[in-house]
């Protein structure tokens, strides 16, 4: 029984944690709330793949099924914080900006097996390569809403 | 006795029908270790809940099944908090709580490497009868679990327990090398052991289909783990030391099962120990706690 105070001691103490860490997540799910605003600093991270990261060509690039399992990969383990159609939302920024769109396959390879760990985006190295591989067909399907030059970026 | 199986039965039972009542929308990819760590860490703002069991054979006393319960958060995407509650019950002896644990993750390197390290902090406050065997260290081996419960219980250790994960994955394969350092805070001295594994899904590939039984949802693989003495007589002498298949099934409703048979490797150690776990995800929990408590509406 003695042991059993300290217990609830200690989750309470986590309980509180976690209220800590929601307030500051600043974490809504793009279906229940407002997507991010625009901020192309957050995607920097990708111009930080090595040359030989960003030259590696997706292998499964011809194959038929890979954005259709993608698709499922995204739902699975990425709309949770990038939205359901990779619009964006608090937690996690748009897929669809031409900055992700016309990044290489290889950038985007290197940055999900790399995660963006001080900035809440895990390392997806625990997923197989292919299925890494899938996920980028799927996200360059999506295209974007506009092209490079009418995008939001602020104009000099 | 009974009506004390009956309620945590009760209790168990109305937690996971809770659990599965929540929404959800991911699926867990989780390794198939019950005893090793990788390196991965919860994804943040996520809580994972799980549940797991050991059956032991006891040679010179009665079998016994531990379990355990574990809260395991995501704070950051480089740091994951755990809270464990332990129990057992020894067959024709009784069934008692055993004490609870606070285990920290943190990982240290920003990107992915061949080898990558996280540092393993954990306070633990239990009793001697804990049995669920979740490290194996010093010179723990198979007698220790053999004296009755009304007597173990009256032992109460308070102990911090340091480990070093390494861990990389290549090719769809994962490995795996723990060091475990542990200083029980009674001025004992430090005591030492290990965990190894390796581990593969069946399928590199995800299915173009939803599907349950799909081999990439399927992670099969090994993990080896003993003692290596402690600070005055290191070594293997006198340890316990364990090898066991272990088997994932990671569902699209974000359980994951797991099971694993692990077999004593000398006249130390358990001849057999039997475990399983169910484990859920919450996604976004830390989320919805904040909106409870008045945070983004």
């Amino acid at each position: 029984m003695k042991a059993i105070v300290p217990a609830l001691v200690v989750t309470g103490a986590l309980l509180v944690l976690s209220v800590a860490l929601a307030q500051t997540q600043k974490s809504e799910k793009a279906s229940g709330g407002p997507a991010a605003s625009y901020d192309p600093t957050i995607y920097a991270e990708l111009q930080k793949a090595p040359d030989k990261a960003r030259n590696r060509p997706n292998p499964l690039q011809n194959d038929p099924e890979a954005v259709a399992a993608g698709s499922i990969l995204f739902e699975q383990h990425c709309a949770e914080c990038h939205g359901d159609v990779a619009e964006g939302t608090r937690k996690g920024p748009s897929l669809l900006v031409p900055e992700v769109q016309s990044a290489p396959p290889g950038a985007i390879f290197w940055l999900l097996t790399n995660g963006v760990v001080r900035k809440k985006m895990p390392v997806w190295s625990k997923l197989p390569e292919p299925q890494r591989w899938q996920l980028v067909r799927y996200i360059k399907s999506l295209g974007g809403p506009t092209p490079v030059a009418e995008s939001q970026a602020p104009k000099p | 006795m009974s009506s004390i199986i009956r309620r945590t039965a009760l209790g168990f039972a109305i937690l996971w029908i809770s659990l599965a009542c929540l929404p959800s929308a991911t699926r867990a990819q989780e390794n198939p270790y019950i005893v090793a760590y990788d390196h991965y860490l919860e994804e943040p703002g996520n809580l994972e809940i799980e549940y797991f069991s050991t059956f032991g054979t006891q040679r010179g006393g009665n079998d016994f099944h531990a379990y355990w319960l574990e809260f395991e958060y995501g704070a950051t995407a480089w740091w994951t908090t755990e809270f464990y509650l332990d129990g057992q019950t020894t067959f024709g002896d009784s069934t008692i709580f055993t004490g609870y644990r606070w285990e920290n993750r943190l990982r240290l390197l920003k990107h992915e490497h061949f080898v990558n390290p996280v540092l393993y902090v954990e306070y633990e406050h239990t009793s001697g009868a804990d049995k669920i065997l979740k490290e194996v260290e010093g010179h723990d081996v198979e007698s220790d679990y053999a004296v009755p419960n009304s007597l173990s219980r009256k032992e109460h250790d308070q102990e911090m327990e340091l480990k070093l994960l390494l861990s990389g994955t290549h090719k769809g394969w994962n490995f795996v090398e723990n060091t475990i350092a542990t200083k029980n805070l009674s001025n004992e001295p430090w005591e030492f052991g290990y965990a190894l594994g390796a581990s593969r899904p069946l399928a590199l590939k995800a299915s173009a289909k939803r599907c349950s039984f799909c081999r990439q949802n399927f992670i099969a693989g090994v993990e080896m783990y003993g003692g290596l003495g402690d600070r005055y007589s290191f070594g293997l002498n006198n340890t316990s030391h364990y090898l066991a298949p272990v088997v994932a099934w990671n569902l699209p409703s974000d359980w994951t099962l797991r099971l694993s048979a692990g077999f004593g490797l000398n006249d130390q150690s358990h001849r057999f120990l039997l475990r399983w776990g169910v484990s859920r995800e919450v996604p976004g929990f830390g989320s919805m706690v904040g909106r409870l408590f008045g945070g983004h509406k």
